[in-house]
């Protein structure tokens, strides 16, 4: 009798096992095309420059300088300039894809007109090459020419000079920037509010609740994950962005719109190689260290829901 | 059984297609015809000037030398040329000959292990300030291509005569013109063009004459880190003058949005009075308003003094040979650049585009019919002691930042004296970079 317990736990035991070997049959080497890739051009690279951070080079020779390249880094003038830059910038688009996003997205989700046709329009900027949308843009927001103030000066506002004005020059391209991802915001949203069971606001409605009430209670906390990876994907777009800064301002006027990756490359232009390589080092890290605690922080509230 | 067949069988192809990947990866690169005809690449700056100059150059020696064809190949210009073409040399893909700056940015590329030095007989024609720039070692690296430049201001003559005007020689005497035409109201006084950054220099590295006759040691103690644009008298000028022009409100309003392209056109035609730019602009007037170019005139940057009143020089730009330019495209590559050098490549160059300014190799002469405000540029050349090379040609160092400090300085975000600090320790980065001593 144990004895036939015992076998049978044992075959019971041995089933999902044996299963996992079947499910395991493609050999090993199948990995090996994705791994080569991802070690040539991910892991190896990422190592070798945390190497050369640490060296003064050029592309003929290099010399090993410690830390220097770090110091130098956080002493540079344009650096708080560009720190301050990128976390507004990462905030400011985040902020703005999350609620424009989850906006376009009830609506896209109602029984408005035309929705397929709105759906496509919202998300056609998202297809657009970055720096096509920003070369039209400066040309749209030129101060004297550009089709933005032309049009205002026909209700009678003198419009801003939008990307020449240091205090407006970044927001002016975070707006840009906006315009063109919170399709993809939307379409994020659309997915995670059509996964929310009917039931809920089929019991919404027989309690009574009022269509602000449905989005309060009902939307807001069941499409959190979508919320998640919006956030996290438009913080780490917003954070490492240069295209359409550099397209659009090149950092200008001066310093006053530079952020981090925008710094970086200007050191690398101007031939500071191991200077630039030690910006990088601190992008990765400080993108990693906003990141890993926010999706953490994030993913438990979703868990605890 | 058959799984490990198939799993080698597979293996095998991967194999073969890996290798196969590889092998179309090492085709490619130039390669020459049948029996003597050679191709060789030619990369070049793609403002439209560089570019005629260039494609002339080319069909020229092209029919000289039939066998002989040069594909004109270009690059963007400014920062982004500078990594194309340090990228290209690094990774030995380089074009067969290549046209770049002289000065500090050529001791950049390290000219001493990836480019081929020019031999006699063609070194011996060159103008001794060309090959200055060009020399690294014991060896000379370059032969010009194109025109020597002044920086300077360009001015718009009809607005002069308008207002009875006389041409500046101090600065005192600039400021009261820009004064005259602002309260004339016609013309804006200066033209800036600070969308396009490296416009916004001009004052600055324009004034490097009158630095060096107040301090004639400037350079060497500069390269040694002795002295720079915060603590010399004389060279933080021209950081006070970009602040001068702009709080004075002497700027045509859009000075932040414009770009070169509007700057030659309102110089041109008479919508600004002055234009802070290198002598190559009165070629771009002559090809896009040819009917304005009467019009123009320049004067070299007005200092304090007027007795010591002189030019800021440019030298033309080099045509190297990278070291991984070989066999027979090797001798194309060297005979073409001889052509260059010579009085064929000067007449050549000469109908490509209007001359706007000497030439740099022994024996060339400019046409008699060049444009009033080249003429004017001649006439520093002509007078003893009255050019001085760019602080460029003279220092290994340019701190990078120099463009973007200008525009801030001159569109009232930085003050001048914060922008001298600020762009000596840029300069340091720049000497510690190049492994300067003493930085």
């Amino acid at each position: 009798m144990a004895t036939t317990l015992r076998t049978r736990r044992e075959s019971r035991q041995a089933a999902p096992g044996g299963r996992a070997k079947t499910k395991s049959s493609y050999p090993y080497w199948f990995y090996l095309p994705a791994a080569v890739v991802y070690t040539v051009l991910f892991v190896v690279p990422t190592l070798t420059s945390f190497y050369f951070s640490l060296t003064r080079w050029t592309l003929f020779d290099m010399e090993f300088i410690g830390l220097e390249n770090f110091v130098e880094f956080f002493e540079e003038p344009a650096l708080v300039t560009g720190l301050k830059n990128t976390l507004i910038y990462g905030v400011v688009t985040s902020g703005l894809k999350v609620v424009l996003g989850l906006l376009l997205a009830v609506l896209l989700t109602s029984q408005v007109i035309a929705r397929g046709y709105l759906r496509s329009v919202v998300f056609f900027p998202v297809l657009v090459s970055t720096i096509g949308v920003g070369f039209t843009f400066t040309a749209l927001m030129d101060p004297e020419v550009g089709l933005i103030n032309e049009s205002l000066a026909l209700i009678g506002i003198d419009g801003p000079s939008w990307l020449t004005d240091p205090s407006i020059a970044l927001l002016s391209v975070a707006l840009v920037d906006v315009w063109k991802g919170v399709g993809l915001a939307t379409v994020i949203y659309i997915a995670g509010i059509v996964s929310i069971p009917r039931e809920y606001f089929e019991a919404a409605q027989v309690d009574g609740a009022s269509a602000f009430k449905r989005f309060r209670h009902v939307i807001l906390p069941l499409a959190r994950p979508a919320t998640t990876t919006v956030i996290i994907l438009s913080l780490i777009g917003g954070l490492r962005s240069f295209d359409l800064i550099w397209a659009m301002t090149r950092g200008g006027p001066g310093f006053t719109s530079d952020v981090i990756a925008s710094v970086i490359y200007k050191q690398y232009q101007a031939g500071f190689y191991g200077l630039s390589t030690a910006g990088n080092v601190v992008l990765f890290v400080l993108v990693t260290a906003i990141i890993i605690p926010l999706w953490r922080f994030l993913n438990r509230k979703g868990v605890d829901l | 059984m058959w799984s490990a067949t198939a799993a080698a069988r597979s293996r095998i192809s991967a194999a073969a297609m890996l290798v196969a990947s590889l092998a179309l990866a090492g085709c490619g690169g130039s390669s020459s015809g049948e029996a003597g005809e050679v191709t060789l690449e030619f990369l070049v700056d793609n403002q439209p000037t560089t570019v005629a100059i260039a494609e002339g150059l080319a069909a020229d020696y092209h029919k000289q030398h039939p066998k002989v064809t040069i594909e004109v190949e270009t690059r963007p210009q400014g920062g982004d040329g500078d990594n194309v073409v340090k990228t290209r040399l690094a990774t030995g893909e380089m074009a067969d000959v290549f046209l770049y700056n002289t000065g500090s940015l050529l001791q950049a590329l390290n000219p001493e292990e990836t480019l081929v030095p020019v031999e006699e007989p063609v070194v011996g024609r060159l103008d001794d300030s060309f090959t200055q720039t060009v020399t690294a070692g014991d060896q000379v690296y370059g032969a010009p291509i194109g025109f020597a430049m002044g920086g300077g201001v360009l001015y718009n003559e009809a607005v002069y005569d308008e207002l009875k005007l006389d041409v500046p020689k101090t600065w005192d005497e600039f400021m009261a013109n820009n004064a005259k035409v602002k309260a004339a109201g016609t013309a804006a006084p200066v033209a800036q063009t600070y969308r396009e950054t490296w416009t916004a220099q001009l004052f600055l590295l324009g004034d490097y004459h009158n630095v060096q006759k107040a301090e004639p040691n400037f350079a060497q103690d500069y390269t040694a880190g002795d002295t720079g644009f915060g603590t010399s008298e004389a060279a933080d000028d021209g950081f006070e003058h970009l602040q001068e022009v702009h709080s004075a409100g002497y700027l045509n309003k859009d000075f932040a949005s414009s770009d070169y392209n509007d700057g030659i056109r309102m110089i041109a035609k008479g919508e600004a009075a002055h234009y802070p730019m290198l002598t190559d602009a009165i070629m771009e007037v002559a090809a896009s308003y040819p009917k304005d170019l009467d019009d123009l005139g320049f004067f070299a940057l007005p200092g304090d003094d007027a007795d010591s009143a002189g030019l800021t020089v440019w030298t033309s730009s080099g045509l190297y040979i990278p070291t991984t330019t070989e066999d027979e495209e090797l001798e194309a590559a060297e005979d073409f650049r001889s052509f260059v050098a010579s009085k064929a490549g000067c007449a050549s160059q000469a109908r490509a585009t209007t001359p706007g300014g000497p030439f740099m190799v022994e024996g060339c002469e400019l046409p008699d019919d060049v444009p009033g405000a080249v003429k004017d540029l001649e006439s520093y050349f002509d007078q003893e002691g009255a050019t001085t090379p760019a602080l460029e040609f003279l220092s290994p160092i340019k701190g990078p930042a120099l463009e973007h400090i200008c525009v801030e300085v001159g569109s009232g975000i930085r003050s001048a004296q914060d922008g001298a600090a600020l762009y000596d320790e840029d300069v340091e980065k720049q000497a510690q970079q190049l492994g300067l001593e003493g930085w």
